[in-house]
C-alpha cells in the first residue's frame, strides 16, 4: 500500500472507522447482528492469520479456538462471572491449548501439518458434543448474558456491536504492533526461510508455538464474543467447517496482508447476505465468485493490490533510470 | 595464538555413506582458513555438523575450549558463531533494510524487550552502515527477492556480520559472482577480518580467491583431511594435485 500518501491513507482510515461507528445507527436488528458477526470473525481471522500468512504454519483448527472460547465465556457468564473475566480465561485457555498444538509443527509442515490440527478439530467438537456435564452437549447453553460496561447494559444489538467493534480495535493495535515487532519479523523469517532464520540465531521452536499460542489465542477471544453475540451456543458452529471458512477468509483477503482477514470476513459474512435475492443459487454463485478470485489471483484480493502497486514501482523506477542514462549519454 | 574452533575426529555418516570420515582441524583467532576439496568431498557436511544443522555420528566441537557438539543453530549463532550458504539464503519478501535487521535483532536484548520495545530492535543504524560497507545502499528498500545473484550473495554475506560474530563460516561465498564484485567482496571479507578480528573458514572452489584470501588451506577428500598448510605449500603437495587431477 506504499503507493497511497500517507495523510491519503490516514484520512481513509479515519472515514472507515467513522462509517463503523455511525453508519449502523440506522440498522435493524438483524443488520447489526451480521456487522458484529463480521467483527468477531475478523478477529478469528486475524489470529489465523498471523498463524498462517505471517508464520507460514497451516492450521485447520482456528474454529476449534473459536469453540472453546464461546464455550468458556459461556459457561463462566452463566454462573455469574463477568464478560472481561471470561475474555482473560478463553485467552489463557486457548493460548496454552494453541502452544501445545505448535508442538506437532515442529515436526511437520504444510499439509501433514493441516491433518494434525484438523484432528484436533475433530476431537474439539467431539468434546463440545460429548461432555455435556460441562458443555450442555448437542443442547448447548442457551440464555448466555450480554456485560455491563461501564455500567451500560449492552443486552440491545447496537451497544454490543459496539462492544464487537471495539474489542476488534483493540486486538487490530496489537496484532498492528505484534507483525512491526521484531517477533513479527521472526515469524515471516519462520514463513520464507526457517534454515536462514536459525542460523541467525532466531530460536524457530519458540517463534513457532508462540505463532501458534497467539493465533489461537485471538480465536478464543472471538469466541468469547460470539458466545453473547448468539446467546446461545451448540457444538455445531464449532465443527470443521467453521476453520474452513476462517481459512478461506484469509486466503481470499490474501494471506500475510494485514488488512486481508477483514476483508476475507466482510466477504465471507457480507457476500452470501447480498446474495440472498439470488435465492437458492446463492451459495453456488459465492462458490464460483471464490474459485475465479483464487484462480486470478492465488494471493488474494490484497495480492492484486500488491501487484498493482510493484507494477508501478518498478515503472517509476525504470523511468528514473531512464532520465539517469540519458543524462549520463549527454554529458558524455 | 589460541584456538577459537576445535574439531576432533567428526565422522558423519549417511547410510553406508561416510560423508565425513574422522576430521580434526583448529582454527586460530583471527585467521582467515580455506577449505577446498572435489565437489562431495564432505566440505558442506563438515559446516553443518559443526554448525549443529546436522548432527555428528561421532567426534566433539569446541568453542574457545567449550564442547558445543550438539547445540541447536541458533544457540550456537547467539554464541558468535555465523554462516553464509552455498545456495541463496536470504528472505526474498523483505527488503534488503529488513534482511539485516532480522539478521541482527535476535542479538539485541530478550525475547520480551523485542516484543514491546523497538520496532527496529535499534538496528537501523547498524544495518545502514553494512548497507553502506557492502555497497548496497541504492537497493536498500527494495525486497531481497529482486536483487541479482550477486548482490544477494553480498547481501548474505553482509547479514552473516549483523550479530558481530566472531566466527564466520563461510561456504562458496564467492559461487556466481562476477569479477569486479568478487574483488569487492574479497576487500570487504578482508577489512571485517582486520578491523573487527573476526575469524573465518571459507569454502571456495576459485584457487584463485581462496589462495590470496587465506592464511592456511585446508584439503579434503573423500570425507578426509588431505592436506592443511599455507596456499603455497599445499598448493605443491603431490596428494593435492593427485586429488584435483588423478584418477
Amino acid at each position: 500500500m506504499s503507493g497511497f500518501a500517507r495523510p491519503l491513507k490516514i484520512a481513509l482510515g479515519l472515514a472507515v472507522i467513522a462509517a463503523l461507528i455511525v453508519v449502523p445507527m440506522n440498522f435493524n436488528r438483524y443488520g447489526l447482528f451480521i456487522l458484529s458477526q463480521w467483527a468477531v470473525m475478523s478477529i478469528a481471522a486475524m489470529g489465523l492469520n498471523l498463524t498462517l500468512g505471517y508464520a507460514g504454519q497451516v492450521s485447520l483448527a482456528q474454529g476449534a479456538f473459536v469453540g472453546i472460547g464461546a464455550y468458556a465465556a459461556a459457561i463462566m457468564t452463566t454462573h455469574g462471572w463477568p464478560l472481561p473475566a471470561a475474555i482473560l480465561v478463553a485467552i489463557v485457555l486457548s493460548f496454552a491449548v494453541g502452544w501445545v498444538l505448535g508442538y506437532p509443527a515442529l515436526r511437520v509442515q504444510h499439509h501433514y501439518l493441516a491433518f494434525v490440527t484438523l484432528a484436533f478439530s475433530t476431537l474439539a467438537f467431539l468434546v463440545f458434543r460429548n461432555e455435556s456435564w460441562l458443555t450442555g452437549g448437542i443442547y448447548g447453553i442457551s440464555n448466555i448474558p450480554r456485560p455491563h460496561i461501564f455500567g451500560i447494559a449492552t443486552n440491545k444489538p447496537l451497544p454490543f456491536y459496539y462492544v464487537c467493534l471495539g474489542s476488534l480495535a483493540i486486538v487490530s493495535l496489537a496484532v498492528w504492533w505484534l507483525i512491526r515487532s521484531p517477533w513479527g519479523r521472526a515469524f515471516m523469517a519462520l514463513r520464507e526461510n526457517p534454515l536462514r532464520a536459525q542460523s541467525l540465531g532466531i530460536d524457530t521452536r519458540r517463534y513457532t508455538l508462540m505463532a501458534f499460542a497467539i493465533g489461537s489465542a485471538l480465536g478464543g477471544v472471538a469466541g468469547a464474543l460470539y458466545a453473547p453475540l448468539t446467546q446461545y451456543i451448540d457444538p455445531v458452529p464449532f465443527n470443521l467447517s467453521l476453520s474452513l471458512d476462517l481459512l478461506m477468509m484469509v486466503i481470499v483477503g490474501g494471506a500475510g496482508f494485514y488488512f486481508g482477514p477483514f476483508l476475507g470476513a466482510m466477504i465471507a459474512v457480507l457476500l452470501p447476505e447480498w446474495l440472498r435475492f439470488t435465492e437458492g443459487y446463492y451459495l453456488m454463485l459465492y462458490a464460483v465468485a471464490v474459485m475465479l478470485l483464487l484462480i486470478w489471483s492465488p494471493t488474494g484480493i490484497l495480492g492484486i493490490l500488491d501487484r498493482y502497486m510493484a507494477a508501478r514501482r518498478t515503472k517509476a523506477a525504470s523511468a528514473l533510470r531512464a532520465v539517469a542514462k540519458s543524462r549520463l549519454e549527454t554529458v558524455q | 595464538m589460541s584456538a577459537v574452533l576445535e574439531v576432533t575426529n567428526i565422522k558423519k555418516s549417511f547410510g553406508g555413506i561416510h560423508a565425513v570420515n574422522g576430521v580434526s582441524f583448529d582454527v586460530r583467532e583471527g585467521e582467515i582458513l580455506g577449505l577446498i576439496g572435489p565437489n562431495g568431498c564432505g566440505k558442506s557436511t563438515l559446516f553443518n555438523c559443526i554448525l549443529g544443522q546436522l548432527t555428528p555420528s561421532g567426534g566433539e566441537v569446541k568453542l574457545d575450549g567449550q564442547v558445543v557438539t550438539g547445540l541447536r543453530p541458533s544457540e550456537l549463532n547467539k554464541l558468535g558463531v555465523s554462516r553464509t550458504f552455498q545456495l541463496l539464503q536470504v528472505f526474498p519478501k523483505l527488503s534488503v533494510r529488513e534482511n539485516l535487521i532480522l539478521a541482527g535483532q535476535e542479538h539485541q536484548g530478550n525475547m520480551a524487550s523485542r516484543l514491546v520495545g523497538r520496532s527496529d530492535a535499534g538496528l537501523t543504524d547498524t544495518a545502514n552502515q553494512m548497507i553502506g560497507f557492502f555497497k548496497l545502499d541504492h537497493l536498500a528498500d527494495e525486497p531481497a527477492g529482486g536483487l541479482s545473484y550477486g548482490q544477494q550473495k553480498l547481501l548474505d554475506a553482509a547479514m552473516a556480520f549483523m550479530g558481530g560474530p566472531r566466527l564466520v563460516l563461510l561456504d562458496e561465498p564467492a559461487g556466481g559472482v562476477n569479477p569486479s564484485m568478487l574483488a569487492d567482496l574479497k576487500e570487504r571479507l578482508v577489512a571485517i577480518n582486520r578491523e573487527k578480528n573476526a575469524t573465518f573458514v571459507v569454502i571456495e572452489h576459485n584457487m584463485e580467491f581462496v589462495m590470496s584470501l587465506c592464511s592456511r588451506v585446508m584439503v579434503m577428500a573423500e570425507g578426509k583431511v588431505l592436506a592443511m598448510g599455507p596456499p603455497d605449500e599445499v598448493r605443491k603437495n603431490p596428494a593435492v594435485i593427485e586429488a584435483y587431477l588423478g584418477h
